[in-house]
């Protein structure tokens, strides 16, 4: 009796902590989706992330789950939420579907035939129809983050390495796409603030309204000299 | 105890749904590209369920991988973002054509 109730409360917990993860999970999804300040969408990417990494705890995927926090929320997101800032576009933007106006409720009507496609699915059929590990076993002895650690750095060593290539390239790349000039000399002090907004020499086909002329001044007395 | 690993696949199905159905919608560069961060986010769900199911290392190995190549995306990405708004301030997808034939 007492064993009945023990196991009942363990499956009512194992059930709460997933659908505290699908809630965080899909109401930041749709945040993203839904919401028009892309701040607020932003936000709700952190809500998805924390929900997977709850679902990645729920797994036995520790180290992934701290991995997950720290890069995508300590610093994808961050880095998102800068270059918002830091580009001023935190404005709302205009409630159009465009093109694809007229195929929302197709969409709506075929993504719930899906779901429930695949939730038939799962009752009537296995989804794991491989055989189970035997070499890189993840219940074997030892901790999560020993077993990931050892695998990735005698089995993926070569893959593990180019990945740091992978991200060198990345930073050389980000800074040679976001550095103004190429190898040009440091620009005298300027008379005038250097990120003053002036109009441009020629105007952009439909500027927008607000933000016209938001062109960097550096680069255009470079080309005009 | 744990939750059968077809609902954490159900529940990655959807999320990715969710983001390649914002990736359609959106116009904004910026929620795009957090539309692609969420595809990433369930396929990793996918791989560490896959990883739960089968008792193997190597989904965690993938998700790994995954995660460090998201963040270079996302720097590249971000780099060319800023570049287009350099040129046209408030540009949305769809005043990004002039490569259109």
């Amino acid at each position: 009796m007492n064993l009945f109730a023990a196991t009942g409360l363990a499956v009512a917990s194992a059930w709460a902590v997933y659908g505290v993860g699908a809630a965080l999970i899909l109401a930041g999804a749709a945040a993203v989706v839904g919401l028009r300040n892309p701040v607020h969408c932003a936000l709700g990417l952190v809500s998805t992330i924390f929900g997977t990494a709850l679902l990645f705890i729920d797994q036995g995927a520790y180290f992934l789950a701290a991995v997950q926090v720290i890069v995508y929320a300590g610093a994808i997101v961050i880095l998102f939420l800068f270059v918002i800032m830091l580009l001023g576009v935190d404005k709302k933007e205009p409630r159009s579907a465009g093109t694809f106006a007229s195929l929302g409720p197709v969409a709506a009507g075929l993504g719930i035939v899906a779901v429930v496609e695949l939730l038939v699915l799962a009752r009537v059929h296995y989804w794991a129809t491989g055989a189970k590990s035997t070499t890189a076993a993840l219940s074997g002895p030892g901790a999560d983050v020993q077993k990931l650690g050892q695998s990735i750095f005698t089995g993926y060593l070569l893959p593990f390495e180019m990945t740091s290539a992978l991200l060198v390239i990345a930073v050389v790349a980000a800074v040679a796409l976001v550095r103004r000039g190429s190898g040009a000399p440091p620009q005298a002090p300027p008379k005038k603030a250097p990120a003053t907004l002036r109009p441009p020499a020629k105007a952009p086909e439909a500027p927008a309204p607000g933000r016209a002329g938001a062109e960097p001044a550096g680069e255009k007395t470079r080309v005009a000299g | 105890m744990s939750v059968p690993g077809d609902w954490y696949l159900v529940l990655a199905a959807v999320l990715f749904g969710i983001g390649a159905a914002g990736l359609v919608v959106r116009r904004n560069i910026l929620v795009m590209y957090m539309c692609i961060e969420l595809m990433l986010n369930a396929v990793n769900l996918t791989f560490v369920t896959f990883s739960r199911m089968l008792d193997d290392l190597g989904g965690q190995d993938a998700v790994f991988f995954v995660l460090v190549v998201a963040a270079a995306e996302v720097v590249v990405g971000l780099g060319i973002i800023v570049a287009i708004y350099r040129r046209r301030a408030g540009a949305t997808a769809d005043d990004v054509n002039s490569l259109k034939g």
